[in-house]
């Protein structure tokens, strides 16, 4: 047998030449933690506020999977952004393009993930949370990340929806269909995710002109999208009334859907009256964008906790 | 023809490094294993339970 002996046990192992041996955190940072952090709690605020029971152990079984299901995407999408992600100075640390992971090895781990965590949906919680599950992840790697991404500076325009599905999959998860309500939760994720991402867009510029990735501020220039993201965050605001004027929520969700409208309009204001020059470059290093993209996230987690809070209250 | 050349052996500090990253993606695995199993089990209990 080759290997095994004392001499195999004593003697140094053989470094692999081109992939250095990855650490636990390594596979973790492919799963993109801190965008599935989001994912999961619009997930499970969608369980939450809709209609009906579901075990906790089933619940948990729920949210579980969309939070392996975004794993898995942000998985794939490594593997397939590699290239892109060794030019960036935000991304070029991560697993891939550092060299600790092999490219095949990641791509097989998001592919496993992925299956897994339909296939426990379906047959754990319900056919139709697996069904929007298994939707949203082929919209993030084959409509957002292999097809939109590189194209069109409309890329997360469209492909935010794939981060929209989640209120979507928890409320199926405990009703086994799609109604109104969840379908209001996926618009304000949609029409959020703008704003948020042109945000970054703004200050991360360099690194998306430079790899090739036609980001809005890259094609159009910092002046047309600091409207662009004022156009949204205007429809927005309105938008997360929705669940109060249909009257599925109360006015605790009201004051504060209102509240926080109100303090992202203030920030996406300083956005747009930035002190920039005739291109649109701004003069302050973006700092209004920075923490815009920053209230942004807030945002989001702030109005769904008040959304189940208010179920809750009310 | 193809010329085989060996691969660069390690030093002791840099074998020691790859033990202990190995060890942690072991534990890791069986945890996930365990979890997994843990996870299996309770959903089979809910799902007989609550027909």
């Amino acid at each position: 047998m080759i290997g095994v002996g004392r001499d195999a046990a004593s003697s140094p192992p053989v470094r692999s030449a081109t992939y250095p041996e990855s650490e636990v955190r390594d596979w973790i940072a492919l799963l993109k933690p801190r965008v599935m952090s989001l994912v999961v709690f619009s997930g499970l605020i969608g369980l939450l506020v809709a209609p009906g029971h579901l075990h906790p152990v089933l619940a948990f079984t729920s949210v579980l999977c969309i939070a392996v299901a975004a794993g898995a995407c942000g998985a794939i999408n490594m593997w397939y952004d590699r290239d892109i992600d060794a030019i960036m100075r935000r991304t070029r640390d991560r697993p891939i393009p550092a060299g600790r992971i092999e490219p095949g090895a990641a791509l097989g781990y998001g592919i496993t993930l992925a299956i897994g965590s339909v296939i426990v949906m379906g047959l754990a919680v319900n056919h139709v949370a697996a069904g929007i599950l298994a939707l949203s992840i082929a919209f993030y790697v084959f409509v957002y990340t292999v097809w939109l991404k590189r194209r069109t500076p409309q890329n997360i325009v469209i492909g935010g929806a794939a981060g929209a599905f989640p209120p979507v999959i928890g409320w199926a998860s405990v009703t086994g269909s799609v109604d109104l309500i969840p379908m209001i939760l996926f618009a304000i994720v949609f029409i959020w995710t703008p704003p948020h991402f042109w945000s970054l867009a703004l200050f991360a510029n360099e690194d998306y002109r430079r790899a090739g990735v036609p980001m809005l501020p890259v094609v159009a220039g910092g002046k047309e999208t600091r409207r662009q993201i004022a156009i949204y965050t205007l429809l927005l605001v309105p938008l997360t009334l929705l669940p109060w004027f249909v009257g599925f929520s109360g006015l605790v969700y009201a004051v504060a859907a209102s509240v926080l409208g109100i303090g992202f309009l203030v920030s996406v204001f300083r956005v747009a009256t930035d002190r920039q020059d005739e291109t649109g470059v701004s003069l302050t290093n973006d700092a209004p964008a920075r923490a815009a993209f920053k209230f942004s996230i807030a945002y989001l987690f702030i109005l769904f906790a008040a959304l189940a809070i208010d179920r809750f209250v009310g | 023809m193809f010329q085989m050349t060996a691969p660069p052996k390690m030093t002791e500090a840099e074998a020691a490094d790859l033990r202990r990253r190995q060890k942690g993606r072991n534990v890791a695995l069986l945890l996930a294993l365990l979890g997994l199993s843990a996870l299996f089990f309770a959903i089979t209990i809910v799902k007989m339970t609550h027909r």
